[in-house]
């Protein structure tokens, strides 16, 4: 640009009638477009190497090429990059948009055949591979029991983990809980569950258990509580850090203890976001299915107690179905996969918009 | 001043609006609470009339409270080095028991007399599709990034972006089902293609059957982790101080140079971060790995023939028919994949520390 501005300069009567650089005509991309599309459908239906697809794919190689050439041409390189890499940025968005619309779809239009009062009543007992009913009763009792339970372990434990580190923690020691709490993060759903099994149904509940592994539906929220522990710690340390320090100060300045503080004054203030971390490790640990597989055991019938005896979820139930070579088996686990997406995304989207409306701070 | 304790803790949670509107957080705290306040009322002998600064008791709620978030966050490293004690603890037999080397054998048959079980062909397996997913899925997750954040319209990007985390919360038994059920339509009759006119290059070759293949667990594996680099670099992108964007506008570049001069260069150690976490998802994957992959033994590079392994779908497939040293075997190789993602996530995460430090300094 400052070449053209030096330019004018040493020759005014050169100056041409717009101060903007010359650009390509709005009606060039489109064209282009239009004759990639030709272009491609020439070749390859002339070949005969491909169908649509192939066409699509060639065509969009041959717009960013044609682009590129014509924006060079006549605005420039610097203009022709700009150009084509937008092209590109705009084609990837699509190129990711279109599975994950598919799955929506399919989950949704594979999802409603089933969808009646005989899939939410009733369990896989004496089902056989020829009987077109059967339920996730059972693995919906599953679920909640064991995320409920993985919820009453982490949430005192995670809750109390985030004050040590924000309020009283200092030097080498908050340090490594900190680090290794981040790194509890990334420890995958399946080695949570191979822990539980190698520590509960192994090793502890056969004490119980007149020596046999007791899977239950217990030892899986063992499992899920280890996976939901770092979500929880993580949000409620950083909702625990956004509580405005004069409100800690004012509290001490009146004389009020630490702990009085903390419990009166820095959670309530903070609660409405760490309850939304908590709905967040919640909805991802209804969705695992590996550390569930492992140590639950996956039964066909409802079983109430959580302590004793087999229980499923409905990721298993989704996993176990799936597996079933029943003709009516796809369906039921479409069906539970559509159940298990829409539990997830309530307590999701309820957690976002809990977020949004209680934002501290930021 | 002399004030008693009880009147003022009193002032200083209810005189606090938040407070006061949320009520007492807890049952158990509130009982906690009254302790001190017995023992402190005027009347008693505790503190005298303008007796100063209150003492610090031996066993205080104060200390109890203090010990006991200490306990919560000692738990946590309890729990880390519990993991690796027992995974060590019931491997070790298995790995006694084993008459093949369990780094090289190729093939898992565990629960014979004789067990041979080895984890090479499962490791490479598990970084074979990982790394493919993440060559897949970085770049489209980058410009769907780079879209969101910097190209589409403000509201329209900020819609999508909640979409993209929505997506992200999906189960992975979902995309499982999927990859099995629908998408391996599609990539069947690719793969068919690229057999045709490029079965010259050996990983295109073979001769089938073909669907349930490397390559189709690395696609679903790929758009699993889509989401997840998207929304993580998306953040960054947007932290990217205004300043430095309109200062390169400002020079004259083009909305790409502005990207590539301002935005990228600052938001390089998130993006490593980014996909550092999303390498760590897609390696201890399971679920969706054993539904799509064809499960197979042996060490290949062929993408489109039915096959492939990983360590994680190991242990979800072969879990059922497995015996005491099954079990301890399939622990043994869960205790690798341990190992695995936490060199990656130790890497991901001192990156981003090394970043927070860097953004401090430079704020």
């Amino acid at each position: 640009m400052s070449t053209t501005v030096a330019q004018h300069r040493t020759r005014p009567p050169a100056q041409p009638a717009s101060l903007r650089a010359k650009r390509l005509p709005k009606y060039a991309p489109p064209a282009i477009a239009v004759g990639a599309v030709a272009v491609a459908a020439a070749v390859v239906y002339g070949t005969g190497i491909g169908g649509p697809v192939l066409v699509v794919a060639v065509a969009a190689l041959l717009y960013l090429v044609g682009l590129f050439a014509a924006a060079h041409a006549v605005e420039g390189r610097r203009s022709a990059r700009n150009r084509t890499w937008s092209a590109l940025i705009h084609s990837a968005f699509v190129l990711a948009v279109l599975p994950l619309a598919s799955v929506v779809w399919t989950l949704v239009s594979k999802g409603v055949e089933r969808l009646d009062g005989n899939f939410f009543g009733t369990s896989m007992n004496n089902i056989g591979a020829r009987d077109a009913n059967g339920g996730a009763y059972h693995a919906i009792v599953g679920t909640l029991e064991q995320v409920g339970i993985a919820a009453l372990i982490t949430v005192p434990l995670g809750i109390l983990c985030a004050i040590y580190i924000v309020e009283y923690g200092r030097g080498r020691f908050a340090f490594a809980i900190r680090f290794f709490v981040d790194v509890m993060t990334g420890i995958p759903s399946i080695v949570s569950g191979l822990f539980v099994l190698a520590f509960w149904v192994l090793v502890v509940s056969p004490v119980f258990n007149d020596g046999r592994p007791g899977f239950s539906g217990f030892a899986a929220a063992l499992a899920l509580s280890v996976l939901m522990l770092p979500t929880v710690v993580r949000s409620t340390e950083e909702m625990l850090r956004l509580v405005p320090a004069p409100l800690r100060e004012g509290a001490y300045a009146l004389g009020v203890p630490k702990w009085k503080t903390i419990l009166r004054v820095v959670l309530p203030t903070a609660l409405p976001g760490i309850v939304t971390g908590v709905m967040l490790a919640i909805a991802r640990a209804a969705g695992e299915t590996a550390p569930v597989l492992l140590v639950a055991g996956g039964g066909a019938a409802i079983n109430f107690n959580p302590f004793e005896n087999n229980q499923s979820s409905l990721s298993l139930f989704v996993y176990q179905q799936a597996g079933d070579a029943s003709k009516y088996a796809p369906a039921r686990a479409w069906t539970a996969a559509l159940t298990l997406v829409a539990l997830v995304l309530i307590l999701t989207i309820a957690a976002k918009l809990l977020a949004r409306r209680n934002r501290l701070g930021r | 001043m002399g004030e008693t304790p009880p009147r003022s803790a009193d002032a200083g949670t209810g005189g606090i609006h938040v407070a006061s509107g949320h009520g007492r957080p807890a049952g158990a705290s509130a009982r906690v609470a009254e302790a001190p306040v017995s023992t402190r009322t005027p009347g008693g002998d505790g503190l005298g009339g303008g007796g100063g600064l209150p003492r610090a008791r031996a066993f205080g709620a104060e200390r109890a409270f203090r010990g006991l978030t200490l306990a919560a966050g000692t738990a946590v490293l309890v729990i880390i080095a519990a993991i690796a004690v027992f995974l060590i603890a019931k491997a070790v037999p298995a790995l006694r028991a084993n008459t093949a080397n369990f780094w090289t054998y190729e093939g898992w048959s565990p629960n014979d007399t004789a067990p041979k079980f080895g984890i090479g062909t499962l490791a490479f397996g598990t970084v074979l599709s990982s790394a493919l997913a993440l060559l897949i899925a970085v770049p489209v997750a980058l410009g769907i990034a780079l879209y969101l954040s910097h190209y589409a319209p403000r509201r329209l990007g900020t819609a999508l972006g909640f979409l993209i985390d929505l997506l992200a919360a999906v189960p992975s038994v979902v995309f499982g089902l999927w990859g099995r059920d629908i998408f391996v339509n599609p990539v069947r009759d690719f793969s068919v293609w690229l057999n045709t006119y490029f079965g010259w290059i050996p990983i295109f070759g073979g001769d089938g059957p073909f669907g349930k293949s490397i390559m189709l667990g690395a696609l679903v594996l790929a758009i699993m982790v889509l989401p997840i680099i998207t929304s993580l670099s998306r953040e960054v992108f947007l932290q990217t101080p205004t300043a430095n964007e309109e200062a390169a506008l400002a020079l004259g570049a083009t909305r790409w140079e502005m990207i590539r001069t301002a935005v990228l260069p600052y938001g390089r150690p998130g993006i490593i971060a980014a996909v550092m976490l999303g390498l760590g998802r897609a390696l201890g994957e399971t679920i969706a790995l054993a539904m799509t992959l064809g499960i197979t033994f042996g060490i290949s590079f062929n993408l489109i023939e039915n096959g492939g392994n990983t360590i994680a779908a190991n242990i979800a497939n072969a879990f059922g028919e497995a015996n005491d040293t099954g079990r301890g075997a399939l622990i043994a190789s869960g205790l690798v994949l341990f190992t695995i993602t936490l060199i990656v996530n130790i890497t991901a995460r001192a990156i981003i520390y090394r970043r927070r430090e860097f953004t401090e300094s430079a704020a």
